[in-house]
């Protein structure tokens, strides 16, 4: 563990060509620096996504540029745009279906709550209500700035977590789930409308 | 090069438009001309004042697809465009009236207003824009009637004459729960099939499905009182039906 070395050591040893490190070090260094995130877009959130895969602000400087068509093959959803509830059971579908570890950055007001169709009857009121959401994005839409900034805040998160131990990093505890169930189409609502286990939204009291 | 100005009316006092861009024929021109064409044809013009100001034939379902025919071929109309299909859902309405009726009075016959109340039945509207690309003029809205909003929401679909007119009919049905017959596939197209609402409906309730709303207002803020277990020790909090979450989930 390089908790246990002596920093100064550290620093003295890599000037003299030595380089020590951690399994955990090393294991979180490749994975926070090769996201690869599931290519799909959902609304006009999607279009401020490929601006930030794109030339000018090039999220592959960051290690993230390898958008795949396919959720086998990608670490990373990001869910840009409105998410209706006739879409809601895909994105958990394809959720599911990616390999862990995975994770998920939820982009915009739609992705987080609904934004502005939140009073409407067909958009589902954020999707950390089917899986669960590694950092949101406010802002209708963020500026691609904004999602590398999500992105680095990833890479940080990627970066603590830990191997073994009690708080060790969910997708290696067997005991955490990695499937969530995917809602069905009900008569007047999806069913259930959130997944109690996953959702824990803020209790608020109004008072008039 | 300076564009063209469209004319669209001859009184623009431009010399000799070229026919196709003189006015369209008036909306009681073309039904007179389509209840002459399509036999057994009734077809009222519906009067929208207001700054719109956009009459529309309503025809009668039985003769709907000859009369869209009618006005698609016509070589003066060529009406060849349906550019949007749309419903509308009108709940029963009263509507007060004030009538001048003579009445007895101490043996003396007088002019008396009396109000009367007429209940109108709701029903629900198909409205069609249809507009000529060819003649480049439009647009000519006509709308059918269903009998109610219960039973009787049937209408025929244009579809066959306006093939443009598929998927908006879909949604017409999807929103507002009119069968349209005669419709090639008629299934839902924005909610998914298991829905079994019709959202566009004035009537209609939408789930109770979102925790918070941070600035409430007006029928927001109504739904959120309604939404949130008050406070008991406030004023008035007793008069508020605290929601039961078991029940709506
Ligand atoms: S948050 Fe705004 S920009 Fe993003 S998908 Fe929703 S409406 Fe579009």
């Amino acid at each position: 563990m390089t908790e246990q070395i002596d920093e100064g050591l550290r620093s003295e040893l890599q000037r003299q060509g030595i380089w020590v490190t951690s399994m955990q070090e090393l294991y979180n260094w490749g994975r926070q620096n090769s996201i690869w995130p599931l290519q799909f877009g959902l609304a006009c959130c999607a279009i401020e996504m490929i601006a930030t895969a794109a030339s000018r602000y090039d999220i592959a400087r960051f290690g993230g540029e390898i958008f795949r068509p396919s959720p086998r093959q990608a670490d990373l959803m990001i869910v840009a745009g409105t998410v209706t509830k006739k879409m809601a059971p895909q994105i958990v579908r394809l959720y599911n279906q990616m390999p862990d570890p995975k994770y998920v950055i939820s982009m915009g007001a739609c992705a987080i709550s609904g934004g502005p169709f939140k009073q409407g009857y067909n958009v589902l009121k954020g999707i950390d209500r089917y899986i669960p959401v590694d950092v949101y994005i406010p802002g209708c839409p963020p500026r691609p700035e904004a999602l590398l900034h999500a992105f680095m805040e990833l890479q940080r998160k990627i970066d603590s977590q830990k191997l073994t131990g009690t708080s060790k990093a969910e997708h290696l505890d067997p005991t955490q789930p990695s499937e969530f169930p995917v809602p069905a189409f009900g008569a007047h609502d999806l069913e259930p409308p959130a997944n109690p286990d996953v959702f824990h939204p803020l209790k608020i009291e109004r008072q008039s | 090069m300076a564009a063209e100005p469209q004319i669209l009316s001859s009184s623009d006092g431009a010399a000799d438009p070229p026919a196709s861009l003189l006015a369209m024929e008036s909306l009681e021109e073309i039904k007179a001309r389509a209840e002459a064409a399509v036999p057994g044809a009734k077809i009222d013009i519906v009067p929208n004042p207001g700054p719109a100001n956009q009459p529309s034939l309503l025809i009668d379902n039985g003769h709907a697809a000859a009369i869209a025919r009618f006005l698609r071929d016509d070589p003066a109309l060529r009406l060849d465009f349906c550019s949007n299909a749309t419903g509308v859902d009108w709940l029963e309405r009263t509507a007060k009236k004030t009538v001048k009726v003579k009445k007895m009075i101490d043996g003396v016959e007088k002019d008396v207003d009396e109000a009367t109340e007429e209940k109108i039945p709701g029903y629900l509207e198909a409205v069609y824009h249809l507009y000529s690309i060819a003649l480049k003029h439009g647009p000519v809205i006509i709308r059918m009637r269903t009998a109610d909003r219960a039973e009787g929401t049937r209408l025929p679909s244009l579809t066959p004459v306006y093939r443009s007119a598929e998927f908006q009919e879909r949604e017409i049905f999807d929103l507002y729960g009119i069968r349209l017959d005669g419709h090639p596939d008629l299934r839902r197209i924005l909610m998914w099939d298991e829905f079994k609402d019709y959202p566009m409906r004035k009537d209609y309730r939408e789930p109770d499905d979102y925790e918070f709303e941070p600035t409430p207002h007006d029928e927001v803020l109504e739904k959120a009182r309604k939404h949130y277990s008050p406070r008991p020790q406030l004023d008035g909090a007793e008069n508020i039906t605290p929601r039961n979450e078991a029940e709506t989930r």
